[in-house]
């Protein structure tokens, strides 16, 4: 009995780790014949938390204004979990949304293993020219249109002007000066510099930029990550917490970035127009001109920003295609977009919406624009989105001393030709 | 029928006589199967829907599992069928190369040297606190069932829910353990940033869990044996060390043999205490067999649904060994089990 309940035991332990895939399908596009658009829009967001989450939801939620019979059921999925979880709903055929709210890496990877509906001909593609083609250059794979730009972002440094104030300090404008900065503000008011995140990737991006690298390069067919500028990118990284010019975390970093910042325990922080509305809730930032924001600090090779975003795009086992496709064009309209910007620092992905004074006037997005328009763009390649995952490992590893920036740079190249066949 | 009894008494005579032919070794030479059939049919009928459902819900993802581990299945060529669109399986047989893949690679290595070192060390603490531990409650003092209650707590609350909270204890930055050490004057510790202190840290997370079920799989033990051999040895002027050492260790032998078996082989798969406290960071530091397998197939893109069941396979593998070795070591030792 006792070898039976240890077997059930293993038995049921190994069940985890073994992926059945599921294949089962019954649902069948859901084209309406004509008439009124009815049923319901399952909506998956990934804004942040408390602060982006309840304007989206009411913008959402506005829908029915206009199709009184879609009822728009509008989910926040945290942003770390969102691609696992549409994934896992996606491919197995159930509990997936309608429409999604995908990062711009994600779309061409979805794209890729047949997740996502094509849009062209649709509602949803509605005045096209009119968006910013960087901001439309990833919903594009295989000559086919997958989603709808929602934003366009970038990152800069974000700083505490009081502090900087009270240690006499200006606005770094390179790593060097970063580091010689964050060495006065400690001693001269005991906080520290910059927080850096060190549980994701993303936030390494604009020093590898400024070294002159990149994670691969497309063109050419090369992964570029572990050339002498990835390594740099490491050091440079590396050196910034030893010297204790940054503070990292290995995990909860989104949480204790934020903390910290809004907390005035820290003087800068590297992040984008989706944590403006969150910082602005903080007890040092209720005078909001206390928040300023320059561009990223440059590294040997010059500035480089991310450039970042999120895309609507539409699951292709949805069941309520057409009406999916009518809240995918709402959402992505210029009312919404001048909404979401005015309320949020959320940068548009239409032209025409910057034209619009409440947009024009909003000094974030007046900062920003010029940013993301020299904001360094990735590859839209189906890998695109798979290229974080091994980085992000290195990456931490570096950053508390179980390997070195050679040898991090090293192994997340060897992953990436792994992934990527053929390429040099 | 050869048999003319009722049901009851053929189902009671049915098991003895398969008992008896199994250990003697003697076969039935005229069609054992048909035979069997016949005479224990009733037997049969109640045992079929255990079979069966055992066979869809165990057999069934096993044999799937290892069949994948054979193939170079991932995310984008297994067969979905999404809406309109409906791709077809294009993975391939592969034979064993994914096994020499990851016995050759350092990373299956690495991760198992880490996951023994993890399950040694929250085993041989979480045993020898709960022996503690059981040996205190089991003297008359006031207040037991209180201690009792209290030592069984963590065990009582969800899993997740308590690793959760040892997340917030653990925070280098608004963590309370960081604040109650800042108070004694001690720099802040980076409990889950650093790699040794992360280790140190699921490891305790882990014995704190485990403990309650030694605990009270202990005391169990330790009440059956007989207070009347504690008298007299106390009689024959054994001391407490002797006392313990001869009487309540080889007292509790068959209860710690089990929990020992069984909390390895949960320990080993923990995969709760890991993945939510640390992920298996920072970087791979605390990252084990079972974490590292769901990785593959649910945290990497594409997914490799290959190299998951085939380290699933290898874990089972490690596990079913150490279980057969075990069982033969206790047998050595005069153990039935």
């Amino acid at each position: 009995m006792r070898r039976g309940i240890a077997a059930t035991a293993l038995v049921a332990a190994l069940g985890v780790t073994l992926a059945a895939c599921g294949s089962d399908n019954g649902s069948t596009g859901g084209t309406k014949g004509s008439g009124e658009l009815s049923g319901t829009v399952t909506w998956w967001d990934t804004s942040t938390v408390g602060s982006e989450d309840k304007v989206f939801k009411k913008l959402a939620e506005d829908f029915t204004k206009k199709h009184p019979k879609v009822k728009v059921n509008y989910v926040n999925v945290p942003f770390g979990d969102a691609q696992n979880k549409f994934k896992n709903a996606a491919q197995s055929g159930s509990g997936a949304p309608d429409v999604i709210r995908a990062e711009v890496a994600w779309t061409p990877d979805f794209a890729n293993l047949g997740y996502l509906a094509p849009l062209d001909g649709t509602a949803a593609l509605k005045d096209q020219d009119d968006f910013l083609k960087q901001a439309a250059a990833s919903t594009k794979y295989n000559g086919k249109t997958y989603a709808v730009p929602q934003v366009i972002d970038s990152m800069g440094i974000f700083y505490n002007k009081k502090i900087f104030k009270e240690a006499g300090v200006e606005v770094p404008k390179t790593v060097d000066e970063l580091k010689s900065v964050s060495a006065k503000i400690k001693q001269k008011t005991g906080k520290t510099g910059l927080y850096l995140r060190g549980d994701d990737a993303y936030w390494f991006l604009s020093f590898l930029y400024g070294e002159g690298g990149d994670l691969v390069n497309a063109d050419t067919k090369t992964v570029t990550i572990d050339n002498a500028a990835g390594v740099k990118a490491m050091k440079t990284v590396q050196e910034l917490v030893d010297s204790k010019a940054a503070i990292t975390d290995a995990t909860n970093g989104w949480d204790n970035m934020q903390a910290a910042f809004k907390d005035g325990k820290v003087a800068m922080m590297i992040n984008g127009p989706w944590a403006v509305a969150d910082t602005y809730t903080g007890k040092e930032f209720a005078d909001k001109a206390n928040l300023g924001i320059a561009p990223v600090p440059a590294g040997s090779a010059g500035q480089g920003a991310p450039q970042g975003g999120h895309n609507l795009a539409v699951y292709a086992g949805s069941k309520n295609l057409d009406a999916s496709y009518a809240f995918v064009e709402y959402m992505s309209s210029p009312e919404v977009q001048a909404k979401a910007a005015a309320e949020l620092s959320l940068l548009p992905t239409r032209t025409s919406v910057y034209g619009k004074s409440e947009v024009a006037m909003n000094p974030m997005i007046s900062f920003f624009k010029p940013v993301v328009e020299k904001a360094v763009e990735r590859p839209w390649i189906p890998e695109t989105g798979s290229l974080f995952a091994p980085l992000v490992t290195e990456y931490t590893k570096v950053l508390t001393h179980q390997t070195t920036p050679e040898q991090g740079a090293k192994t997340a190249g060897e992953s990436y030709r792994k992934l990527l066949k053929d390429w040099k | 029928m050869a048999v003319d009894t009722s049901s009851q008494s053929v189902a009671k005579a049915a098991g003895d006589d398969v008992a008896r032919g199994r250990s003697r070794g003697t076969g039935h030479r005229r069609g054992p199967v048909k035979r069997s059939l016949s005479t224990h049919w009733y037997a049969w009928a109640m045992v079929a829907p255990v079979v069966v459902v055992i066979g869809v819900i165990i057999g069934y993802p096993l044999v799937r599992g290892i069949w994948l581990s054979l193939t170079d299945a991932n995310e984008r060529n297994v067969e979905r069928s999404i809406g309109v669109n409906h791709i077809p399986a294009t993975y391939e047989f592969v034979g064993l190369d994914n096994y020499a893949d990851a016995l050759t690679g350092s990373q299956f290595l690495g991760t198992l040297g880490w996951t023994l070192v993890w399950t040694v060390s929250c085993v041989s603490v979480t045993f020898a606190l709960g022996l503690v531990l059981a040996n205190m409650l089991n003297r008359k003092m006031a207040g037991r069932s209180v201690y009792r209650m209290l030592l069984i707590l963590p065990w009582a609350v969800p899993g997740f829910v308590s690793v959760f909270a040892w997340r917030f204890l653990y925070d280098e930055r608004r963590g309370i353990l960081n604040q109650l050490l800042a108070g004694g004057g001690i720099d802040a510790v980076p409990w889950l940033n650093d790699p040794t202190w992360a280790k140190f840290s699921v490891i305790a997370v882990n014995v704190w869990l485990g403990v309650p079920f030694m605990m009270v799989a202990l005391l169990g033990g330790l009440q059956s044996i007989p207070g009347e051999m504690y008298e007299a040895a106390e009689m024959d002027g054994a001391n407490a060390w002797q006392r313990f050492r001869h009487i309540t260790l080889p007292g509790l032998r068959s209860v710690s043999t089990t929990v020992i078996l069984l909390s390895t082989i949960w320990t080993f798969n923990m995969f709760p205490v890991i993945f939510l406290l640390t992920r298996g960071g920072p970087g791979e530091a605390t990252q084990i067999l079972v974490t590292q397998a769901y990785k593959f197939s649910f945290e990497i893109s594409p997914r490799d649904y290959a190299q998951s069941s085939t380290w699933g396979v290898l874990i089972l593998i490690l596990l079913m060994v150490f279980a057969a070795v075990y069982r033969r070591v206790l047998r050595k030792q005069g153990e039935v089990w």
